[in-house]
């Protein structure tokens, strides 16, 4: 019974979606204020209506209700309890479920927080929200449908995959899809504009603090990803240049640039079609991102329910909405003028450089994605692209990007001087260069790797701290302190974010060129040296039952001299009832290293396959992409959006479209 | 098939790549054995190099690629002898030949695009701008700076 609640509540949000998506249009054509007014009530109708069905689909995984389809092949009753949760969003339908209610949300929370737009702008938004809702709404009640029923439901379902019993399930896709479904809203917005014929200050002030939120979303979602990659799949790499990585990737980019050229229509009423056309590409590539995963035609080591069907039915939707929003661009951009007029050498300059970098760094992965589908259909090659070409073509661009970077975020508006602003830097390049080649001088190998990663990090960092000890102007220590903490937030944010960046930088960088591997066979009482650390096999556990699973542990001490850091215990787990075994990597976590063993098979004649990795500043890769978010979330708190963002130029100025 | 490869790649994924006995006793070698597997594709698996698969055949494959660098080839001897079982779908970064040079020059490319497009727009605009004030206000300048 509650199950076909569910089900019929979703009908009814598609309904619902229909009415929200030309209604409110209509209404904002003709000038119709009742009409407009729909949107609202649609909105949180929609998103209230998709809740209750996305809460009967959770009662069916929590009751494991095995007469529906999606929970017997994706649960079992023995499986603890926060996976049968978080199992709603570990497979196909489940998770577009997910998807659309975090759509649905992010309309409601325009009807919510959008008081101060005007009532035309927020009707188009949320009309443009609606037909995404309906076109999602679609995919899943024709190809997805999770509400199907099994004619004989078995007693036991087929579990779910082993990989995903992690806590990792509960908080990386729902992330991840806040990010991608966030971005809707700059593609909302961005029509709605296209539609209106108009695009000022005002306008770059509403679309960003979404695109921020979208941006940081995907931040923490990628993040956790590649966390979740690092310590599940037991090798300890962070990034694997996977086509579905890549997808989560491409808006990221786009996101980040679209977030920096905002800027610069809000301040200064220039680069707005460019900024437009983001924000449709930004939407564009996380549809294109769904496309991925969801069809199957590139293959990924992200195993999901891959179905022709289903892509040829998002490919559709990608077509309508990109082709769509594409057209009425190329129709009306140039409607849209630009008013601020500025030198190359200027933050309108760096901030078009940055968007140069991050948009061709993104085609180059794009490119890179898609290329063994282009090769076999058209050139008659099957071959494979893989991480060593993204290693080589994708980083060059980011390089660039923190080169400029320090530099590009210290220049004045409208005009500059590189010698004025350099001024300020070169202490901080000075000892950036300096560090670099010390790190240089300290390692061993011959590679540049690690000291261009630490000399790049730290020009962002030190370049980051100087940007905001510069913006407190002159006067006596103190002053310039209590004015620090007067600073806007949004200026704080950008400080934060970039110097997120850095870390990143340094984290990547150590890891990727000072990771200490060593593989051997070990019986149970012997020891063993690895990097300086000397790391005993106390004893190992055979067949230990858990759960829902039986495990064989090892117990692992590590000492560093005579003093013992970790006691560890990898698990190797056989899940009967999917029939598969995952690898539990036991991690030492620190700031300057990870130590990171794995247990493998037994071998003949006794003793177990150890591998063990020393990973320097591993940790600091998702520390920076914490810090970055957090400096979105600090960006977000400005007073500005929320006090000002209803200053709207005299009407005088504006277009109508009519 | 398929499926059975789908199996025995998901069964490796998560478990140990390079065993104990694979590796070499000579660590310069074995360094370089290691660099060649993570360019070479496991060709049963999803998405995954023989240096990170613990398929039967990635295994093959890395004892394979052992046993020539032992026998005295270079790492493009390696390389070019597995291509040649295998054809070019097991290289993970691929050759710039043919229709593969557009992949590899598509970055540079565009940059350059990027960056001639963005500059001839700003110039102008710039050079509008300066020229911007219509003839009724240049004739209303000329008789402000007159007086």
């Amino acid at each position: 019974m509650i199950v076909e609640l569910g089900h019929f509540a979703l009908i009814l949000a598609l309904t619902v979606a229909v009415v929200q998506s030309f209604v409110p249009l209509v209404g904002a054509q003709r000038g119709w204020r009742a009409w407009m007014a729909v949107g609202d009530p649609a909105a949180t109708a929609q998103f209230l209506l998709i809740g209750l069905s996305f809460a009967a689909l959770t009662w069916a995984f929590v009751t494991s209700d095995f007469s529906l389809r999606v929970v017997t092949l994706n649960s079992h009753t023995a499986k603890p309890m926060i996976y049968k949760v978080t199992g709603v969003w570990g497979n196909h339908e489940g998770s577009m479920l997910l998807w659309v209610l975090i759509l649905a949300l992010f309309g409601a929370s325009a009807a919510w927080f959008g008081g101060n737009l005007p009532a035309g702008l927020r009707a188009r938004v949320l009309s443009v929200q609606g037909m995404i809702g309906v076109a999602f709404l679609l995919f899943i009640l024709l190809t997805s449908n999770p509400f199907d029923r099994l004619a004989t439901p078995p007693f036991e379902g087929e579990d779910l995959n082993p990989l995903l019993q992690d806590p990792g399930l509960a908080f990386h896709p729902p992330f991840l899809y806040l990010g991608y479904v966030g971005l809707s809203m700059s593609f909302s917005f961005a029509v709605a504009a296209l539609i209106e014929g108009r695009v000022d200050a005002a306008w770059g002030r509403w679309v960003r603090p979404w695109t921020l939120a979208a941006w940081l979303f995907l931040t923490v979602g990628i993040a956790l990803g590649s966390w979740w990659a690092y310590y599940e799949l037991g090798w300890g790499g962070f990034w694997f240049w996977d086509p579905v990585e890549n997808a989560s990737f491409m808006p990221w980019l786009i996101a980040a640039a679209l977030l920096h050229s905002a800027i610069v229509v809000e301040k200064r009423e220039a680069l707005k079609s460019w900024t437009i056309l983001l924000a449709i590409l930004a939407f564009g590539f996380s549809l294109i991102g769904t496309f991925i995963v969801r069809s199957g035609v590139l293959t990924s080591v992200h195993a999901f329910a891959n179905d022709p069907e289903r892509g040829v039915f998002i490919l559709m939707i990608l077509g309508f909405f990109v082709g769509g929003a594409l057209m009425l661009f190329a129709a009306r951009a140039s409607v849209m003028e630009a008013k601020g007029v500025f030198g190359l050498v200027s933050r309108e300059g760096a901030l078009i450089a940055n968007n140069i970098l991050l948009a061709v760094a993104c085609f180059v992965v794009f490119v890179g994605t898609i290329w063994p589908l282009v090769a076999e259909l058209f050139f008659d090659r099957k071959l494979s692209v893989g991480p060593p070409f993204f290693d080589a073509a994708f980083t060059p661009f980011m390089v660039a990007l923190a080169v400029i970077l320090p530099v590009g975020s210290a220049l004045p508006w409208k005009r500059g001087k590189l010698g004025r602003v350099m001024r300020r830097l070169w202490g901080v390049l000075a000892v950036s260069v300096a560090l670099g080649a010390l790190v240089w001088s300290m390692q061993s190998g011959r590679s540049a790797l690690a000291p261009v990663g630490f000399a790049l990090g730290s020009w962002l960092i030190l370049g980051a701290l100087i940007d905001l000890a510069q913006r407190t102007g002159r006067g006596e220590l103190l002053e310039r302190a209590r004015r620090l903490r007067g600073l806007p937030r949004a200026d704080w944010g950008k400080a934060v974010s970039h110097a997120g960046l850095g870390v990143t930088f340094v984290g990547i960088a150590a890891m990727t060129a000072w990771t200490v591997e060593d593989i051997r066979v070990v019986r149970p009482g012997e020891m063993f040296e690895v990097a300086g650390y000397t790391i005993t096999l106390d004893a190992v556990r055979e067949d230990v039952r858990g759960p829902n699973y039986l495990t064989t542990f090892a117990e692992v001490s590590v000492f560093d001299g005579e003093r013992r850091v970790a006691s560890l215990a990898p698990e190797k787990r056989v899940y009967p009832a999917a029939g598969m075994p995952t690898t539990e990597a036991a991690i030492d976590n620190g700031i300057f290293r990870d130590l990171y063993v794995v247990i493998g098979d037994a071998q003949e004649g006794g003793g177990f396959a150890i591998r063990t990795y020393v990973k320097p500043f591993a940790n600091w890769i998702w520390a920076g992409a914490i810090v970055m978010a957090l400096g979105g979330i600090l960006s977000l708190s400005d007073r500005r959006y929320r006090v000002a963002a209803g200053a709207r130029r005299a009407p005088a100025s504006a277009l109508p479209a009519e | 098939m398929k499926r059975i490869a789908l199996i025995l790649c998901l069964l490796g994924s998560p478990s140990m790549a390079v065993q104990p006995d694979e590796v070499l006793d000579d660590p310069a070698l074995e360094a370089r054995a290691r660099e060649i597997s993570q360019e070479l594709r496991c060709l049963v698996c999803r998405n995954e190099s023989i240096d990170e698969s613990n398929a039967e055949l990635a295994r093959d494959l890395r004892i394979l690629v052992r046993e020539r660098m032992s026998a005295g080839d270079s790492d493009a001897e390696v390389i070019d002898f597995v291509t040649a079982r295998y054809g070019e779908f097991v290289l993970l970064r691929p050759r710039a030949t043919g229709a593969n040079i557009i992949l590899w020059i598509a970055g540079p490319v565009m940059l350059i695009g990027a960056i001639g497009i963005a500059t001839a727009t700003l110039r102008r605009r710039g050079s509008n701008d300066e020229n911007s004030l219509s003839h009724s206000e240049e004739a209303r300048l000329r008789e402000l700076t007159r007086e």
